[in-house]
């Protein structure tokens, strides 16, 4: 039996938006096996933003089911699903959204701080993720210091210190150049082979998705292609 | 997260915009200023009024003919009978001394200086009653009551207006209207009061006062002074007083033709009045306060707006409403907390200043920064910046973390 770290039923997302209903996911059923490379691809207004916010809890389905690590999280409330975002999600983001007054340690500190890890032992964990991301030599230096690589790579280590079940990356090469661009690649599916991290990423890049092993292609709040 | 890593994020956050910070400071900075100053100021004239009326004497009740509080048919003048009749060892056994007096205001000149002072006709027990005593001479005596003697005690601020000197006046003759009077004693300063110098005065027997100033005739006089024996029988007096004047006087039952008040009431009443001054000041310098209190709120509301994603990234990596609410009133508790206890100094110095000038203009004044004024300040502002950063921060804990995050 297959484990599902992802399984969702007839997920739907509707915006009322005055007289007019806006299906941005108009019933998506699909499972993701843990440890798997997923890309998530769609022009815009395909419905991938809202099911990447639906992934990572952060928002609510308007109908659907949604399984995550075993947990049902469909009809969590705002601060239980502030604690799965905080325990099994990890988000990398297009913009970085690095905290600019912070040091890098301080930054992959922060998930630990809402989990409430004491300090000697944040310390300890946030140092050994910079170290696995190669910027063990850079962790008193301020985001502005830092290159937009190596920026990103802050934040996949910001992703990966709580030990989450899955990684969601939107357009996690999206601000970079295309060097830093694949290094940032190479890093997550690395990251994937050694910890078997799962691993969803949303983007547009045919390069990018052509590096996963499976695409889901999402067009008008449905699933047009899973291969 | 634990409150030292809340106050020390806040206090990072707060640093990193370091003019808007001390702007919004300043304002709560005045705010408590005001509200320490004003309240010192409004305790410190408590606390000279209060003084100089317990400065009058002590144990001491004033007796005044008419009632003010009802309407009365007949009023019978207070007499020295009525006097002599309250040191009845039986009717009143808690009355000590009596002395009652005639009031008149006089002009008083020596060798073409001429001062306008307060007249007093006294009998000797007045000496004993307020506490007066005499640095040359001597008080009026028992002779001299008895016989009108023409003699005079002047106050330091009389002698110092004829004389340019406080000694070496006894033997001196004044005329007070147009009479001549010796000079027998002068008085020793007792300092300003509320109800004017109590310096500035002669002082004549009263039997001369009735006879050659006020010529009123027989022998009505406008207060009686009463000394009780001991400060917890002032009740007591009161009531053998009321009811010795009142079986004199004849008066009807509920209608006592005679007013009497203990110092108590004068230290109440100034109280009251003082109280009512500290709270409309203090309630003005609040304004201020609530104002600042103000700006607090106005600047955690473009702080939230301006930090929409950071906030929706900490919701992101799980921070709950309660982090962030926690995140931002810690930020507007410690803006109003630095500027409390900024105040509180500003509020201390300005206190002290003004006691300064009081002192500089001859005003025995000293404003007091009471501990219960500097926790109240305290509370007050820092309740002030929880106040107004409550509503920032409750919108920067229930926004949607979406929208946040797309925000730009």
């Amino acid at each position: 039996m297959p484990d599902h770290v992802i399984v969702t039923n007839d997920l739907k997302k509707i915006y009322t938006m005055g007289q007019m209903e806006v299906h941005a996911l108009d019933g998506v059923s699909f499972e993701i096996n843990r440890g798997e490379v997923v890309a998530i691809m769609g022009p815009s207004g395909s419905g991938k933003s809202t099911l990447m916010n639906l992934l990572g809890c952060l928002d609510r389905p308007t109908s659907g089911n949604y399984l995550l690590d075993g947990e049902e999280v469909h009809s969590l409330d705002d601060d239980e699903l502030a604690d799965i975002r905080n325990r099994k999600v990890g988000f990398v983001f297009q913009s970085f959204n690095l905290l600019p007054r912070a040091t890098a340690l301080a930054n992959v500190e922060l998930p630990m701080r809402y989990a409430g890890v004491d300090k000697k032992e944040r310390i300890q964990r946030a140092s050994a993720a910079l170290d696995a991301v190669g910027l063990g030599d850079r962790m008193d230096h301020k985001p502005t210091e830092l290159s937009g690589g190596q920026q990103q790579r802050v934040a996949v280590a910001r992703a990966l210190v709580n030990n989450p079940a899955i990684l969601m990356a939107d357009e996690p090469t999206g601000n970079l150049d295309s060097k830093s661009g694949k290094e940032i690649m190479e890093l997550l599916l690395e990251l994937n082979r050694k910890n078997g991290t799962t691993l969803i990423i949303v983007t547009h890049d045919q390069n990018v998705a052509s590096q996963t092993r499976r695409t889901i292609r999402l067009r008008d709040g449905l699933i047009e292609e899973d291969k | 997260m634990n409150l030292a890593q809340a106050i020390r994020e806040a206090l990072e956050s707060l640093a990193s915009n370091k003019m808007r910070s001390i702007l919004t400071i300043l304002g709560i900075v005045i705010g408590v200023g005001a509200v320490i100053a004003m309240l010192a100021v409004g305790v410190g004239a408590q606390d000279t009024i209060t003084g100089s009326i317990s400065g009058i004497g002590s144990n001491l009740l004033f007796v005044f003919r008419g009632n003010q509080t009802t309407e009365v048919s007949r009023i019978e003048p207070l007499t020295l009978a009525d006097a002599q009749a309250l040191l009845d060892q039986f009717q009143a056994p808690s009355v000590n001394k009596v002395a009652p007096v005639v009031n008149a205001d006089v002009k008083v000149i020596y060798a073409g200086e001429s001062t306008s002072t307060s007249l007093v006709g006294v009998t000797p027990s007045y000496a004993d009653v307020r506490n007066y005593a005499v640095t040359e001479g001597e008080f009026i005596t028992q002779e001299q009551y008895l016989g009108n003697a023409s003699v005079v005690l002047i106050g330091p601020d009389v002698a110092d207006k004829l004389f340019n000197r406080r000694d070496g006046l006894v033997g001196e003759t004044v005329r007070i209207q147009g009479q001549p009077f010796r000079i027998t004693g002068v008085l020793e300063s007792k300092g300003g009061s509320t109800f004017g110098s109590q310096d500035n005065v002669v002082m004549i027997p009263l039997s001369t006062a009735q006879a050659r100033i006020t010529r009123r005739g027989s022998d009505r006089v406008d207060m009686i002074l009463v000394n009780v024996l001991e400060a917890n029988q002032m009740q007591q007096a009161t009531d053998e007083v009321a009811q010795i004047l009142r079986s004199r006087h004849r008066t009807k039952i509920g209608e006592d033709d005679f007013t009497i008040f203990s110092q108590q009431d004068f230290v109440s009443t100034a109280k009251t009045i003082t109280g009512v001054l500290t709270i409309f000041l203090g309630g003005v310098a609040g304004i201020s306060l609530l104002v600042g209190g103000i700006g607090i709120m106005n600047i955690m509301l473009v702080s939230v707006t301006e930090r929409t994603r950071e906030i929706g990234l900490r919701k992101a990596l799980g921070a709950r409403k309660k982090d962030i609410l926690i995140q931002f009133l810690t930020e507007s508790s410690m803006l109003s907390l630095f500027g409390g206890v900024i105040g509180i100094g500003l509020g201390w110095l300005i206190a002290f200043v003004v006691g300064r000038i009081a002192a500089a203009s001859g005003t025995p004044f000293t404003p007091k920064v009471g501990i219960d004024a500097v926790l109240l300040a305290t509370i007050f502002s820092t309740a002030v910046g929880l106040f107004f950063g409550l509503y920032p921060a409750n919108r920067a804990a229930n926004l949607e973390p979406v929208e946040a995050l797309r925000y730009e």
